[in-house]
C-alpha cells in the first residue's frame, strides 16, 4: 500500500538532490491542476521556495481535443509573467503516458523560454507512450493494463486505485 | 426555427446561432471557458494549439470592424488558419447566389463559417445546407439575433457583478431594429437577471415587446432608477425606413445617456454599448469615457468569449 506522507518524503529528497545536481536557482514550483497542484503546495512548502507557487492547466494543450473537445472545468493558468530564463521544478501527481507533460511543457514555452525544467511527481508507472520521463518520482511502479491510479485530495491527499472493467 | 439545430445528439454546441433554446449550464459554461482564455493575455505567445489545422472563414455580408476583427483575432490565437471575406469584394457581386459561395467555399475544405448577414435567418440556413462537418457562428443576422455579441456582454457584466439573480439591467434606444438588444434579452432572462427593462420611445420598440420577458419604459428619468447595468443601443439610422424620430438632437434630449442621468441609477451601475457609438445622439462623452463605463472592456472581452464558442463549436467535429 502506497503511504502518501512517504512518497511526500521520497520526492522532497529527490528533489532536493537534484537542487544540488542541475544547480537549480531560485527555482520557480509549477504545479499541474488538480493533483499535480495539492503535491506543489506541500513541496514548495517543504522546500521553502520563494517564488509564489505557479498553477498551470493544461485543457487548451491536449492533445486530445478532438476527441474529448474542451473541459468545460478549464481555471485559468496562473504563472509569473517572466517565465523566461527561470529554472522550473515541474510537479505533477502521476506520471503515466507523458502526454500532460508534452502539453505543460507546450504551455510553459508559450509564457517564455525557461532557462530549465525539471519534472517531479509523486508517482511514476508504466505505460510511457512518448520519450518523457520524470527527473525523480516519490515512487515507481507496474500496475496491470486495466488499473488506473488517481490522487485523491487536497486533504487528506490520498491513492486510489482502480481497476477498469476490462470489457470497457 | 429548429433550436436543436444548435445541439448535437450529445447535447454539445455544434452551431451557435442564437441564444434562444441554449440553457443556463451551457451559456454558463461558455462565460467559464471564456474566463480562462482571458488568462492567455500573460502569455508571450498568446495562442494555444485547440484549432491547430482548422479553416475558419468569415463571411461578412454586412459591415463590422469589432466583430469581424475579434473574430478573426480569437480564430488566431486558437492556431486556426482565417480566411475573412468581405462579400463586396467577392463574386457574390458578380451575381453569385449564396449557396453556391458556400459550395465553393466547402470544396477548399473548410472547417467553420462565421456569418454576418442583412437578413434575419441567413445563418440558420447556411447551417441547415451546408456539409454536416461544418460548424456555423451567427454573427449577426437582420434583426434577429447577435449572440456572441450578448454572451460577451453577459461575460463584462459577469466580470463586475457576478450573481444575475440581483441584477436589475436596462437596454435603452433603439430595440426595434437591434438584433443585439434580442439576444441580450434572452440571455439575461437565461442566466435569471432580476429584471431586463427596455427603455425607449414606442417608435423605437417592437410590437408585443412585454412577450420577450421585459418591463417597459418611455421615460429615461423614471427607468434608470434602481438599474445595476445600462446597456446604451446605437441608433440604426440605416435600418430606419421611415421616420421614427423628429431629430437626432431631440432624441438626446430624452433618451441620451448623460451624467446628470446616469446619477439616476445605482452609484455602482456600469455602463455598455455595443458599439459603433454615436457620441451625443445616444450618448454623452463624459459617460461613454467615464469611470462607470466597461465599453472597451467589452471589446477586448470579445475575443475570449469568441475563442470559448469557437473551440466548443468545434470540438464536436470528430464525433459527427
Amino acid at each position: 500500500m502506497l503511504e502518501t506522507d512517504e512518497l511526500l518524503n521520497n520526492l522532497e529528497a529527490g528533489l532536493k538532490q537534484l537542487l544540488i545536481d542541475r544547480k537549480l536557482d531560485e527555482p520557480l514550483m509549477i504545479g499541474i491542476r488538480s493533483g499535480g497542484v495539492w503535491v506543489a503546495e506541500q513541496l514548495h512548502q517543504r522546500l521553502g521556495i520563494k517564488s509564489p507557487l505557479g498553477l498551470l492547466d493544461i485543457s487548451f494543450y491536449r492533445d486530445d481535443f478532438s476527441q474529448i473537445g474542451v473541459n468545460p472545468n478549464v481555471k485559468p493558468s496562473q504563472l509569473p509573467a517572466h517565465i523566461e530564463g527561470r529554472d522550473i521544478i515541474l510537479i505533477d501527481d502521476v506520471f503515466y503516458t507523458g502526454r500532460t507533460i508534452r502539453a505543460a511543457l507546450n504551455e510553459i514555452f508559450d509564457y517564455g523560454r525557461p532557462n530549465q525544467v525539471v519534472l517531479g511527481v509523486l508517482i511514476e508507472r508504466d505505460g510511457r507512450q512518448i520519450p518523457l520521463c520524470p527527473d525523480c518520482a516519490g515512487a515507481r511502479i507496474t500496475l496491470a493494463a486495466n488499473q488506473r491510479i488517481k490522487l485523491t485530495g487536497p486533504s487528506p491527499l490520498g491513492i486510489d486505485l482502480q481497476t477498469l472493467d476490462t470489457a470497457a | 426555427m429548429n433550436d436543436n439545430l444548435q445541439l448535437n445528439s450529445d447535447g454539445k454546441l455544434k452551431h451557435f446561432l442564437t441564444i434562444e433554446g441554449l440553457d443556463k449550464t451551457l451559456l454558463t459554461e461558455i462565460l467559464d471557458i471564456a474566463e480562462s482564455f482571458i488568462g492567455m493575455s500573460d502569455q508571450q505567445i498568446k495562442k494555444v494549439p485547440l484549432l491547430r489545422g482548422k479553416t475558419i472563414v468569415n463571411l461578412f455580408f454586412e459591415n463590422s470592424t469589432r466583430t469581424r476583427t475579434t473574430f478573426e483575432l480569437a480564430a488566431k490565437r486558437l492556431s486556426a488558419d482565417v480566411l475573412s471575406m468581405s462579400i463586396a469584394t467577392s463574386s457574390t457581386s458578380k451575381g453569385e447566389s449564396l449557396l453556391d459561395t458556400i459550395r465553393n467555399l466547402e470544396a477548399m475544405f473548410v472547417d467553420m463559417f462565421v456569418v454576418r448577414h442583412a437578413i434575419s435567418g441567413a445563418a440558420h440556413f447556411i447551417a441547415q445546407q451546408t456539409a454536416p462537418h461544418i460548424s456555423v457562428i451567427n454573427a449577426g443576422d437582420g434583426q434577429h439575433a447577435h449572440p456572441t455579441q450578448a454572451m460577451l456582454d453577459m461575460f463584462t457584466i459577469r466580470q463586475v457583478k457576478p450573481d444575475f439573480s440581483q441584477l436589475r439591467v436596462a437596454i435603452i434606444g433603439d430595440i426595434l431594429h437591434s438584433r443585439v438588444a434580442r439576444s441580450q434579452i434572452q440571455a439575461l432572462n437565461t442566466l435569471g437577471a432580476a429584471e431586463v427593462r427596455v427603455i425607449a420611445p414606442k417608435t423605437l420598440l417592437p410590437a408585443h415587446v412585454e412577450s420577450l420577458g421585459v418591463s417597459v419604459s418611455h421615460n429615461l428619468n423614471v427607468g434608470l432608477k434602481d438599474i445595476d447595468v445600462i446597456i446604451m443601443l446605437r441608433l440604426q439610422k440605416e435600418r430606419m425606413t421611415s421616420a421614427l424620430l423628429p431629430s437626432e438632437s431631440e432624441y438626446f434630449k430624452c433618451f441620451g445617456l448623460t451624467e446628470a442621468k446616469l446619477k439616476i441609477a445605482k452609484p455602482d451601475a456600469i455602463v455598455m454599448h455595443p458599439g459603433p457609438i454615436n457620441r451625443g445622439v445616444e450618448i454623452d462623452s463624459k459617460v461613454a469615457d467615464g469611470k462607470q463605463s466597461v465599453i472597451l472592456k467589452q471589446v477586448s472581452n470579445g475575443i475570449a468569449i469568441r475563442m470559448a464558442i469557437m473551440a466548443m463549436a468545434m470540438q464536436t467535429q470528430g464525433a459527427v
